[in-house]
């Protein structure tokens, strides 16, 4: 992800914590939030994946005047070339995902991100052919350039679709 | 409510439900708020007839954050210092999901966890592990 600015909206916060399942008040409410430890609305621990939204570039979101290679008329909008699993459009799979929380993420921190690329190394995958990993590292800076989060992502590339155990039934 | 250190013993756990039945609607509802909108997770058409999947799946990180939520209701509100972890197995509409944190050592004001979320049939679908602040 490019450097840029992620403001941390009370909004965004309460449905990032919905769409987890997550009805801690500490969320969504500010006055209830405010008699906790916490002191006021905070966000969920995996709350800065969703810096995608404000990344302008970002390559998982639909954007205006560009093709989507998701369906419509057809199953896809986009004729793809060559191959690979699990990509779709070439995002590949989340593999790993590490944070570590430097103080608490609140709302109304505005944050900057900035990405550096990581180790690279390949793996011969039982369910789904070559494997190729690839880790990057994201810092995410507080308005004083005080670092809040860093977060440590792996994904990875696979030649083909994950093959999937037999069903239960099968057994 | 923060744990606190002279009442954790290595090796006790805490174990909680994630979800029952996952819903498409839900990981829609990830896909909205994380602004992760790959079709992987949302379109059925795309994800079975191009990705060759047999249906549409979850984000790893909507397990991620499921299991977060397992792991703040124990540690309590902003004490997590470390969260980390592995997708073992992928995420589909109709699992059911359980994670359970496992304390591996209690030092210096930290509590350290080992921390898995398995479906309905066993199979680990993440392993990691984090840290908290605790009490003394």
């Amino acid at each position: 992800m490019a450097a840029k600015t992620f403001p941390i909206e009370a909004g965004h916060i309460m449905m990032f914590a919905r769409s987890v399942g997550d009805d801690n008040p500490v969320y969504y409410d500010a006055e209830a939030a405010k008699k906790t430890e916490a002191g006021g609305i905070i966000a969920p621990p995996t709350f800065v994946q969703s810096s995608a939204q404000f990344d302008p570039d970002y390559f998982l979101r639909p954007k205006v005047g560009q093709p989507w290679f998701g369906s419509g008329k057809n199953a896809t909008g986009v004729v793809r070339t060559g191959g690979g699993g699990g990509g779709g459009g070439g995002g590949g799979l989340h593999a790993e995902q590490h944070y570590e929380y430097h103080r608490p993420l609140r709302a109304g921190d505005v944050l900057t991100a900035t990405t550096f690329p990581g180790k690279t190394w390949e793996k011969e995958g039982r369910r789904s052919g070559k494997l190729v990993f690839s880790e990057s590292v994201t810092e995410y800076r507080d308005q004083k350039g005080e670092l809040v989060v860093t977060a440590r992502g792996v994904g990875v590339r696979t030649e083909r679709p994950v093959e999937q155990p037999a069903k239960k039934e099968e057994a | 409510m923060a744990l606190s250190a002279s009442k954790l013993r290595v090796g006790e756990t805490h174990t909680a439900r994630l979800v029952e039945d996952l819903k498409r609607t839900q990981i829609v509802q990830y896909a909205g708020a994380s602004g992760d909108y790959n079709p992987l997770h949302t379109d059925e058409i795309f994800t079975t007839q191009v990705a060759g999947y047999p249906s549409v799946f979850a984000h790893g990180m909507l397990t991620m954050g499921m299991t977060g939520k397992m792991l703040t209701d124990y540690v309590g509100d902003a004490r997590l210092t470390k969260y980390g972890v592995r997708f073992t197995s992928q995420v589909w509409p109709g699992d059911t999901l359980d994670a359970t944190a496992t304390v591996t050592e209690v030092a210096d004001g930290v509590v350290k966890l080992d921390v898995s979320t398995k479906n309905q049939d066993g199979v680990e679908v993440l392993s990691g592990y984090a840290e908290a602040r605790v009490d003394a």
